[in-house]
């Protein structure tokens, strides 16, 4: 309103300052503009040059990260420089992470699609050398070994994290808590060897079968359970355990009745991540489950082939021509792969559609 | 008192539902403490015999702790390898879904990452063998002609790439998910009152996540590393596919001849030994359980330490 305060530049009327003030940025689009100059560079390394596609493509980057910069730096200052120079960086960060992701999923993809066949489901690998057999052995162990490690994980993961979060107060909780997440951090390998040494007490030092598996695998699975677990039953809101007990009812069945149930879409989600996350375990099945080209659907004796330790399997002893036992490699990491990718969707999937509604 | 001895009566039942309850909890939790006990007393039992055991029963007839020492000398250099590539990298991945990614795409963008930790391990190995190794050999050409004064590339070049630099990036793509996620969730919890008086006071971006963020989140960054870190040190398939392994101690990361690491040569060698090279094996799993436990341990007392007293509570 006085005259004396200044005002902020108007478009109109100042044209002047105006000038001066928008001069002293880079045009809107002025990454894109670069990001277009990087491609360009890039396709003409590639096609004129012949330049390895990785090393122009890496060129080119650089010197869309360093041009971008310097020409900020003269034209907007060094703050702004800087600014786009970290936004650069962290973007490209971002795109660097996804490249491993994607030329994993294309390579799975592109060489194990070939080899799948009704044959490669339903034939086990028994007398086979060479050419044809298939994964049946594998995926019935590994569905054997995975059910049963859910069922012992399952219930003392979500025990545990009820205790942990209704009942647990003072040193034992506190411990439970900090050790669950040490826990998450055993090497699975360990874990094989924690199932090896046990059953070795009882059935000697050549034991190998299939439920011991899924006591390494437990080991893995229960603190990845808890964890989850914990964090969907705390955001239980409290009001609906007081309204409970204020009806008269007893804390177990408000726990069974009303926490749980709350909680379930998360509980569902969580189990689900976990379990793809153990589905795909290879050295702790290695170690006490072993290998073998029989299908063996009793989990109490005997060694036990599961996919994980199939793929490793072909690899590591290929016969002669080593193409087929890769190739089945490569098939059995795509279906492994396939059903890890599935349970993760089906658990988002879960927790979008059946999570109660949060209020806006 | 009639009414309240009546109340009491009635009582029982329900207390029996509630005790059986709690004590069907109680005994879930403490499960865990006796799992965990048990996995030290069972490998220590079991590999206690390498420690006594004579030279000559040993693979390779050296002592234990010779046999043992170049093993986790390549298991701490693969993961420490691992660490140098993907701390910085899970930084910049968690800082874009955090802070930059807009917002409508930040969640769907965090699943891709989550992605990469759902893949399998062994799926890694096949990954980093049958095509990682055969694009890294003409970089392990290039440095083995062009700085191989540097003792870390003295080469000479492995032809098929099966080294440790190599196993270095697959570990370090295998660890970045877990890192990112562990940097994500600190970031996000940073004041959002700080950031907008960065912002307010006309802090470029860069200089709000200099200014609030990674001051708030430094303990979160470091055990993000430390949790890395332990992912590394106990990863098995990925080294036992790629890498190319003899017995040495050596900081050249691109000849074909590596140190093995632990996991890796349990996993290598367990399905062929007998006898004592059983207890062996399981020792040096002991040595690894330990070491994976120090670092997990101290990981997460870093991120505790910090949440009593962070702005987020």
């Amino acid at each position: 309103m006085s005259t004396h305060l200044w005002t902020p530049p108007q478009r109109q009327g100042a044209d002047e300052l105006d000038e001066s003030w928008y001069a002293r940025s880079l045009p809107r689009f002025a990454t894109g503009y670069f990001l277009l100059g990087a491609v360009v560079v890039a396709a003409l390394l590639h096609l004129i040059l012949g330049v390895g596609v990785v090393l122009a493509i890496l060129a080119a980057w650089v010197l869309f990260v360093v041009a971008l910069s310097i020409t900020s730096r003269f034209v907007e200052g060094g703050r702004k420089s800087r600014d786009r120079l970290a936004t650069s960086l962290v973007c490209s960060a971002f795109l660097i992470a996804l490249v491993p992701l994607a030329t994993l999923l294309y390579e799975v993809v592109s060489k194990g699609a070939s080899v799948l066949s009704a044959q490669f489901f339903t034939y086990s690998m028994r007398n086979v050398i060479g050419e044809g057999g298939g994964i049946y052995h594998a995926l019935m162990g590994t569905l054997i070994v995975t059910a049963l490690t859910a069922l012992m994980s399952i219930p003392i993961g979500i025990l545990t994290a009820i205790y942990l979060v209704e009942y647990g107060n003072g040193r034992l909780a506190m411990a439970i808590t900090f050790l669950v997440d040490v826990m998450t951090g055993i090497p699975s390998i360990v874990a094989g060897l924690f199932a090896f040494a046990l059953f070795a007490i009882f059935f000697g030092t050549g034991v190998r079968m299939g439920f011991a598996g899924s006591v390494a695998l437990s080991l893995l699975m229960i603190p990845l359970v808890v964890r989850s677990c914990e964090e969907m039953l705390k955001l239980v809101p409290n009001e609906l355990r007081e309204a409970a007990y204020a009806l008269g009812v007893p804390k177990w069945r408000t726990i069974l009745k009303v926490v749980v149930p709350t909680a379930m879409a998360g509980i569902v989600t969580g189990i689900t991540i976990a379990t793809a996350r153990i589905i795909g375990e290879t050295a702790p099945l290695l170690i006490i489950c072993g290998a073998t080209d029989s299908t063996n659907l009793n989990p109490f004796s005997g060694r036990m082939m599961t996919l994980p330790v199939f793929i490793f399997d072909q690899y590591r002893n290929p016969g002669i021509p080593p193409q087929f036992y890769v190739d089945r490699a490569w098939g059995a990491a795509l279906v492994l792969t396939m059903i890890v990718m599935v349970l993760n969707l089906a658990a988002r999937l879960v927790s979008y559609y059946f999570s109660p509604k949060t209020k806006a | 008192m009639s009414s309240s001895a009546a109340e009491v009566k009635n009582r029982p039942p329900r207390q029996l539902g509630d005790r059986v309850f709690k004590g069907l909890a109680t005994g879930a939790a403490s499960l865990i403490l006796i799992a965990l006990a048990g996995v030290g007393i069972f490998l220590t039992s079991e590999g206690f015999p390498a420690f006594t055991a004579s030279k000559s029963q040993i693979p390779g007839e050296v002592t234990i702790v010779a046999y043992i020492w170049p093993l986790v000398f390549g298991t701490v250099l693969g993961a420490a390898i691992a660490l140098l590539i993907a701390a910085p990298l899970s930084i910049g991945v968690a800082l874009f879904i955090s802070h930059y990614a807009p917002r409508r795409l930040a969640a769907p963008l965090g699943y891709l990452i989550d992605l990469l930790a759902a893949v399998p391990s062994v799926v890694y190995g096949l990954w980093g063998i049958f095509y990682l190794a055969p694009r890294m050999t003409p970089l392990f050409l290039w440095l083995d002609q062009h700085v191989s004064f540097i003792p870390l590339f003295s080469g000479p070049a492995s032809p098929t790439g099966r080294t440790m630099l190599t196993v270095g990036v697959v570990l370090a793509v295998m660890i970045l998910p877990i890192s990112t996620a562990l940097c994500r969730e600190v970031f996000l919890q940073t004041p959002r009152l700080h950031e907008e008086a960065a912002l307010a006071l006309g802090a470029t971006r860069w200089e709000m996540v200099r200014m609030t963020v990674f001051p708030h989140a430094r303990s979160g960054m470091v055990s993000a590393a430390m949790l890395g870190l332990g992912r590394a040190l106990g990863e098995t398939m990925a080294v036992a596919m790629v890498l190319s392994v003899s017995g040495v101690v050596t900081f050249n990361l691109i000849s074909s001849t590596n140190p093995s690491t632990i996991a890796a040569n349990i996993a290598l060698q367990f399905p062929e030994a007998t006898g004592v090279a059983v207890n062996v094996l399981v020792a040096s799993g002991l040595v690894l359980f330990i070491l994976t436990f120090l670092i997990n341990f101290a990981a997460r007392a870093v991120v505790n330490r910090r949440k009593e007293f962070s702005g987020a509570n």
